[in-house]
């Protein structure tokens, strides 16, 4: 080996806002957690599913019976849809959402914080950007497969046939991977878990009811409306919802967008706020 | 020496106003186990972490096998094996899945790593624990798993950092043991440690670091005759204090005083264990100078405030 000049100094440390320096190097761990969650999934596909599929039952039927029926706006007029379509089109996107969330948010924070997993890792020649980025899609791929089973079952009780439901399903996927990027953010600046408890209350749950979800985003104030818009669940479920009617999206291509403009954003702020935690 | 393995230049590396390491040079040759020792706040691992490209220094070069530190983290990774002071295993894994998890970061073929786990298990005297989760394991076992998961890669360095804290004796000689027979197959160890007998069995060279600066370096016995009388008396007891100031005082080289014990360091310890005899309601040990007394010598007796 060469010697070194006394002189040297090295690079100045690099900014945590350069762009992802990602690979396949990713999949290991990404293996890693499937490897995790294989050992678990039947117990966590029940608590995944039953909670979702229960609010569906009761409010979809329940309601369903006062409500009858809901008028959606779509590309060739107003429609007059069951309730129960309508809470289930929106309610699927709402369990993608949360289970990219919890993923991304408490069993990745266990992972980084709790258990150092990704400081065992990133001793290995695995880099911290392909950690992210595994913990990102496995938030996600978590999240596609709760989504799976429920529309299985949604099938199964004859709410939607919809062969439109082949196209809704990489949509959820997608929704699930911009859900687990926003999720990263929080996880990234996480002190413990009681952190997440603002996430959930004061960001997800008025989302829920600000997208469209349970009632009609016509119904709200026009001011409401317009923050309404530009919310991801509401764009989601904007995509997801004609798609369970049989019909294709008005407006497709903008609310793709939205979603990934909120998913490569989130990304990189995530990225950086985690490469910002690491760097001590 | 042979051809440098590791070799660190001029490392400096400040929180704030706190200088952590301050223009710490060292290398590693191939086939030794260099310990690194100071007391708690020494700078011991901030610098392993540099050597991990896990903190990136402020001033200062780290070559290992022609490879740069930060420019080559990956590549260097890739031929070292880590053990941290506080474990990362995977609860949810059994011992041979922590193992085979672990050979895939690396990006080695399953077959490979499955062809490997028996042998790093034995090596681990995990063998009857394959299936065993860590949470099922002893703190011995554990590190030791850590230990066979570091070498899941066959590595040539081995970075360890403090790997026998929190250990029994059986546990901590077996630690030993594995990693003396390591340094046999020709491995290299860069190993932190608190047990000054531990680095007396495993390291052929010493670095002694407090506040961040390399304050000596040698072997352990160089260390020793350099810097300390060979042979110390303890004397403790009612009245052992008085002793400094009487004429025995005169028989020893150096006299401390630690709490309620007096320690005499002396060429020859004959003369004063003779008027010692004079008073013999006081204890007295005699034994030859060793680690400890070398490290408290440089470092001081006074507790660190972050001990």
């Amino acid at each position: 080996m060469s010697s070194v000049p006394s002189t040297y100094t090295p690079p100045k440390p690099q900014s945590i806002w350069r762009a992802p320096e990602v690979s396949l190097r990713f999949w290991p761990v990404f293996l890693r957690n499937l490897l995790v969650w294989r050992k678990l999934a039947i117990p966590s596909l029940v608590g995944n599913i039953a909670e979702p599929l229960m609010w569906l039952v009761a409010f979809g039927y329940g309601m369903g019976a006062l409500v009858g029926e809901v008028n959606v706006a779509g590309p060739t007029g107003t429609v007059a849809v069951p309730y129960i379509l309508f809470l289930a089109s929106g309610s699927i996107c709402m369990s993608a959402m949360q289970a990219a969330s919890f993923e991304a948010l408490y069993s990745a924070f266990s992972r980084m914080h709790v258990q150092k997993t990704w400081d065992g890792i990133m001793n290995a020649p695995i880099s911290l950007d392909n950690v992210v980025l595994a913990e990102m899609l496995w938030a996600a791929f978590k999240s596609l497969f709760t989504v799976t089973a429920i529309l299985g079952v949604m099938l199964a009780l004859g709410i939607s046939h919809s062969p439109k439901l082949l196209v809704a399903w990489p949509i959820l996927f997608g929704v699930g991977i911009t859900f687990s990027c926003i999720a990263l953010i929080f996880n990234a600046l996480a002190k413990g878990y009681d952190f997440f408890t603002y996430y959930f209350t004061l960001f997800l749950t008025p989302m829920m009811f600000l997208s469209g979800v349970f009632f009609p985003l016509e119904q709200l104030p026009v001011v409401v409306r317009v923050v309404a818009d530009w919310l991801p669940l509401s764009n989601a479920v904007a995509l997801v919802r004609p798609l369970f009617m049989n019909q294709w999206p008005a407006d497709a291509v903008r609310h793709l967008a939205v979603l990934a403009v909120y998913a490569m954003g989130s990304f990189w702020i995530a990225l950086a706020l985690t490469r910002k935690r690491f760097a001590k | 020496m042979n051809a440098k393995l590791f070799e660190v230049q001029h490392l400096h590396k400040r929180y704030g106003d706190a200088e952590v390491v301050k223009d710490l040079s060292f290398e590693i040759a191939p086939g030794e186990c260099l310990g690194v020792i100071g007391p708690n706040g020494a700078g011991k691992t901030t610098t392993i972490r540099m050597c991990l490209g896990h903190t990136v220094p402020d001033g200062g070069s780290i070559h290992a096998l022609g490879l740069e530190m930060p420019r080559d983290a990956l590549a260097i990774k890739a031929a070292l094996g880590v053990v941290t002071q506080f474990d990362t295993l995977d609860p949810d894994f059994s011992c041979a899945e922590n193992l085979l998890v672990y050979g895939r970061y690396f990006g080695m073929k399953d077959a490979a790593i499955r062809a490997r786990i028996p042998q790093l298990l034995e090596f681990a005297a995990l063998t009857h624990k394959a299936n065993a989760k860590p949470g099922e394991l002893s703190g011995g076992m554990r590190r030791r798993l850590s230990l066979a998961r570091a070498l899941v890669n066959d590595p040539k360095l081995l970075l360890l950092d403090e790997p026998t804290t929190g250990l029994d004796p059986q546990a901590r000689h077996l630690m030993w043991e594995r990693l003396q027979v390591l340094l046999q197959q020709g491995k290299s160890i860069l190993l932190t440690t608190h047990f000054m007998d531990e680095a007396e069995r495993l390291c052929n060279r010493l670095l002694v670091l407090d506040h961040g600066k390399k304050i000596a370096e040698g072997t352990p016995r160089d260390l020793i005759a350099q810097h300390l009388e060979p042979d110390v008396v303890e004397v403790f007891g009612v009245g052992a204090l008085a002793l400094v100031d009487s004429p025995l005082r005169n028989l020893a080289a150096r006299v401390e005083v630690s709490g309620e014990t007096v320690f005499f360091y002396t060429q020859d310890a004959g003369a004063l264990l003779q008027g010692l005899a004079a008073h013999p309601q006081l204890r007295t040990l005699h034994r030859p100078a060793n680690l400890e007394d070398l490290f408290l010598k440089l470092t001081g007796r006074q507790i660190r405030e972050e001990a």
